[in-house]
């Protein structure tokens, strides 16, 4: 440690918050509860709440052991230099038992007060994240998206079974749609924001397979999506499918989202001139995708079959 | 180069001791915070 990281403040409690990616959280926690609401059955409202605060604990808890293993990384790219243990202001240890301490607590209280099955579920997510994705196949492979997408996918598929008991077709569809959404969402930023991963040796995709690759692969996981999104409307409605709501709201938002992918992976940019827009409003819209898709998820449960 | 701190002088001493504080009292809030989300959770765990 250095003589100024040693004669710092001790960590306010801001930093142990900050370690939890509370911005990622969002997507974690709305992606959650609107699966949680929109499944078939019913959970106490303290019970739901305990289910949703276990998500967010061990998503947070992922998140700091994530800060804890990439703190060199973050200390050599721009973006990542003032979290806490690269700006000196709490040491590696702090970040690794708080994040292995939040993981523990979340998975035993899921456990004890919603189910084991999905305590179970995720147990597995935080390892998925930490171990497997921070860890072992982030800095070794450009697929390295692809996998970490599986991360963010888990919480609706543990919402869903916090409230039915089960893993069924529904929740494993929500957990691949957010698992196809990520990479076209994350490579379409990478293509407009120029970041310090190649520095810090990270193989992201653009830097490694160049952006014509990145650009027909954001195509090809947008092609697989449109289908997808559409398939809970397969599903009979009393067993957890989707009703006319979700289905108007996945034709416009994935056909929308396929014609911008159409228009990023077919174009090749003009120079340094160029202003990126295409990619830009293709990574937008993910946004507003993902929020508006689970959104009438819950929608079409409430408003459809409000008693179900 | 930016000064550093002097680990003895008073002014350092205080700010050590307010983030301390400060630490103490968000770990109480989250302590009670979860003795009283217990209690609530074996409340409606016997309902059920």
């Amino acid at each position: 440690m250095t003589q100024a990281a040693s004669l710092s403040l001790p960590a306010d409690w801001r930093d142990f918050y900050q370690l939890t990616k509370p911005r990622v959280m969002t997507l974690v926690i709305f992606t959650g509860l609107c699966a949680l609401l929109a499944a078939p059955g019913h959970i106490n409202p303290v019970l739901g709440f305990t289910a949703m605060l276990c998500i967010a604990m061990g998503a947070g808890g992922a998140a700091a052991l994530n800060h804890w293993w990439e703190a060199d990384i973050d200390a050599g790219m721009r973006r990542t230099q003032s979290r806490p243990i690269p700006s000196g202001r709490m040491a590696r240890s702090s970040a690794r038992d708080f994040g292995i301490g939040i993981s523990v607590a979340s998975v035993l209280i899921m456990g004890l007060a919603i189910s084991w099955l999905a305590a179970g579920l995720l147990a597995f997510s935080i390892v998925y994240y930490a171990v497997i994705y921070t860890i072992w196949l982030k800095p070794r492979t450009p697929q390295n998206i692809v996998i970490g997408g599986g991360a963010g996918a888990f919480p609706p598929l543990i919402g869903w079974v916090a409230v039915t008991g089960d893993v069924t077709l529904m929740p494993i569809l929500l957990f691949s749609i957010i698992f196809m959404w990520t990479p076209p969402h994350f490579w379409a930023l990478a293509l407009f924001v120029q970041t310090d991963y190649a520095k810090v040796g990270i193989p992201m995709m653009p830097v490694v397979a160049g952006e014509a690759s990145t650009r027909r692969q954001i195509l090809l996981y947008s092609a697989i999506l449109l289908p997808l999104s559409l398939a809970p409307c397969l599903i009979p409605f009393a067993q957890g499918g989707a009703g006319w709501i979700y289905g108007l709201a996945a034709t416009v938002l994935s056909g929308g989202f396929f014609l911008l992918s159409i228009r990023v992976g077919l174009r090749r940019p003009t120079g340094p001139e160029d202003k990126l827009k295409p990619e830009k409003q293709l990574f937008f819209w993910s946004i507003i995708y993902l929020f508006a898709l689970f959104g009438a998820l819950v929608a079409d449960r409430w408003i459809l079959a409000p008693g179900l | 180069m930016t000064d550093l701190p002097d680990p003895l002088s008073p002014e350092y001493q205080a700010q050590r001791r307010a983030v301390i504080r400060q630490r103490n009292r968000v770990l109480g809030l989250l302590l009670a915070f979860f003795a009283i989300l217990f209690f609530a959770i074996t409340i409606a765990k016997m309902k059920m």
